[in-house]
């Protein structure tokens, strides 16, 4: 089953298009990292293709009527924005709000939802602590619990491993490839290619306003690509414990 | 903790309307004023009471509520804790109207003619700021939007003063401007009544929309909240319980922004519970208010708009200072 479908995808920033031709298509059980340099329209391209941001062509999930859509995709921005001091639970709570009919309370299943989201953050025992009052990298798994909680068909998240420490982030990536294995579809954009490599299972490149590449890890991070459209040189090899990818230099 | 905040802010609520409809300068016992209440006895008890300390009990309770709300509903859209109902303009305009209404010598015409055309203000604010805005701008452009709508009824405001030919009209002015809710009857209440409760069951109904807010407008959106008509029923909300309120009672300021301050901690800060919290509690700040505007200075006529900014201004101070203290 595909969770999202773009076609002829467009968006344009006053007359001229900064993203054009995008043809994409992500099915059940795929991690897909959405890889390209800062301005690629990463973010453009998640947004819009959400129908948070005007554009032109098919998207399957800005047909969707708006409460649809909100069982049908989680997102996550990359502002971290927590409004006020609530509790973790509370916050968390929010994820479940699509699957509540107006003036219905969070039941048994709700509540399972938001523990087992908080489990695979590892946020046990943090329920009650006051969100705004944690470090910066606990505040970015709450969320990321948040978007968990909310048990779509598809994650869509801008830079979810920003500002976490090598733990967290190896623990994310893993979190997001087992909730992949499980049968539902994660979309990330995500400058560390490294990460990518290992636990992504098909890497999309944007690159001046277009999809560049689109394919598993080994086939899209060639020497040719990553000089191209990274401008660096890296040293790329297949192990037993996975690739492994290192920059090495600029180019 | 909401259950018993929600306890005893209507015990609250409760015991200043008795006090209020106890309270004033004809000096009746408590018992003959429940007979007069209740029974009629007495035509001139019969008449203090109901038709005018009862007016201003109920009125007194239903604009706290409607300012409280407003501030909460106001601070959870923009995620601001100094955002207040006065920002979208609403209650300048309103003014403004009733300024006008006042210097041409229509507010004596009719009865009614001061808070109509104040409530006509408040609608021509509305028009103005949606226009402004536009159909998809955030919160940003409706908050510049309401300024400048709301720099423009002040500007008219002193416009009007400035060409005030008798100091009598502006003075009289003035002295609205302070806003009271001595001398109004239960033409007033039914007047404002109907324009605070439809916007109070619209605004408590947004809840979830505000809680998803928590999270940022594009987090809400892909939880299902549909930021234009959000937008949209804020604004036609705030402009109808806040005009009302203006128009029958003058500018009342600090309620909207103190009362959600203030009660935000009890309800775990979540915006959606802080909305009924925020309506109880204004009820009771109001109510308390203008008991002691009675009791302080009883011949003096003390304005209730200038005990709320007084009492409200320091309090404001202190929470600022308390924020601060924890490093937030």
């Amino acid at each position: 089953m595909t969770q999202v479908v773009l076609s002829d995808f467009a968006v344009a920033r006053g007359p001229c298009d900064v993203l054009g031709d995008i043809n994409l298509s992500v099915g059940a059980g795929e991690f897909v990292g959405l890889l390209g340099p800062n301005g690629a329209g990463k973010t453009t391209l998640m947004r819009a293709a959400l129908g948070l941001m005007p554009h032109r062509g098919q998207s399957s999930l800005s047909e969707l009527p708006i409460k649809t859509r909100a069982r049908h995709v989680a997102w996550l921005p990359q502002a971290r924005e927590i409004g006020w001091p609530v509790s973790v639970a509370d916050l968390v709570t929010l994820g479940r709000l699509p699957h509540l009919s107006p003036g219905q309370r969070p039941g048994a299943a709700d509540k399972a939802a938001i523990e087992a989201a908080l489990a695979r953050m590892g946020l046990e025992g943090f329920a009650t602590r006051i969100a705004t009052q944690l470090s910066g990298g606990e505040q970015a798994r709450v969320l990321i619990a948040r978007a968990l909680a909310q048990d779509t068909g598809l994650l869509m998240a801008d830079e979810p491993s920003a500002g976490l420490d090598p733990a967290h982030q190896l623990g994310l990536m893993e979190t997001l490839a087992q909730e992949a294995a499980r049968g539902r579809s994660v979309i990330a954009s995500l400058h560390d290619l490294g990460l990518a490599a290992r636990f992504c299972t098909r890497l999309v490149v944007l690159f001046q306003g277009g999809i560049v590449a689109d394919g598993p890890p080994q086939d899209v991070l060639t020497p040719d690509l990553l000089a191209r459209v990274f401008h660096i040189r890296a040293f790329v090899q297949h192990t037993e414990d996975g690739p492994i990818f290192q920059p090495l230099g600029v180019v | 903790m909401t259950r018993i905040l929600a306890l005893v802010l209507t015990l609250l609520i409760v015991a200043l309307f008795a006090l209020s409809l106890l309270i004033g300068p004809a000096g009746l016992s408590p018992a003959t004023s429940i007979a007069a209440l209740i029974r009629g006895e007495g035509l001139a008890e019969t008449l203090v009471m109901r038709e005018i300390r009862l007016p201003r009990a109920i009125l007194a309770a239903m604009i706290g509520a409607a300012l409280g709300l407003a501030g909460a509903a106001m601070q959870g859209y923009l995620r601001n804790p100094l955002a207040e109902p006065g920002l979208l303009g609403v209650s300048g305009s309103a003014a403004l109207g009733a300024v006008i209404a006042l210097q041409t010598g229509f507010a004596a015409q009719f009865a009614l003619g001061l808070p109509m055309a104040a409530l006509l203000g408040a609608v021509l604010a509305v028009a103005l700021i949606l226009a402004l805005a536009g159909p998809r701008g955030g919160a940003l452009t409706l908050i510049l939007a309401g300024i400048a709508v709301s720099a423009l009824a002040g500007a008219l405001t002193a416009l009007v003063l400035n060409l005030s030919p008798n100091p009598f009209a502006a003075s009289e002015i003035m002295f609205w401007m302070m806003g009271s809710l001595a001398d109004r009857s239960m033409t007033h209440v039914w007047l404002a009544a109907p324009f605070i409760l439809l916007g109070a069951v619209v605004l408590l109904a947004q809840g979830r929309a505000f809680d998803a807010l928590t999270l940022g407008e594009d987090s809400a959106a892909s939880l299902g909240v549909n930021l234009s008509r959000l937008r949209l029923v804020l604004v036609l909300a705030i402009a109808s319980m806040v005009g009302a309120a203006t128009a029958v009672a003058g500018a009342v300021g600090f309620v909207g922004l103190v009362v959600p301050h203030i009660l935000r901690p009890f309800v775990g800060a979540r915006p959606s519970s802080l909305l009924w919290a925020s309506a109880l509690g204004g009820a009771v700040l109001v109510l308390a208010a203008d008991i002691a505007v009675r009791l302080v200075l009883p011949d003096r006529d003390l304005k209730l708009g200038v005990l709320t900014a007084i009492v409200g201004a320091p309090l404001f101070l202190h929470l600022v200072y308390k924020t601060r203290a924890q490093g937030l």
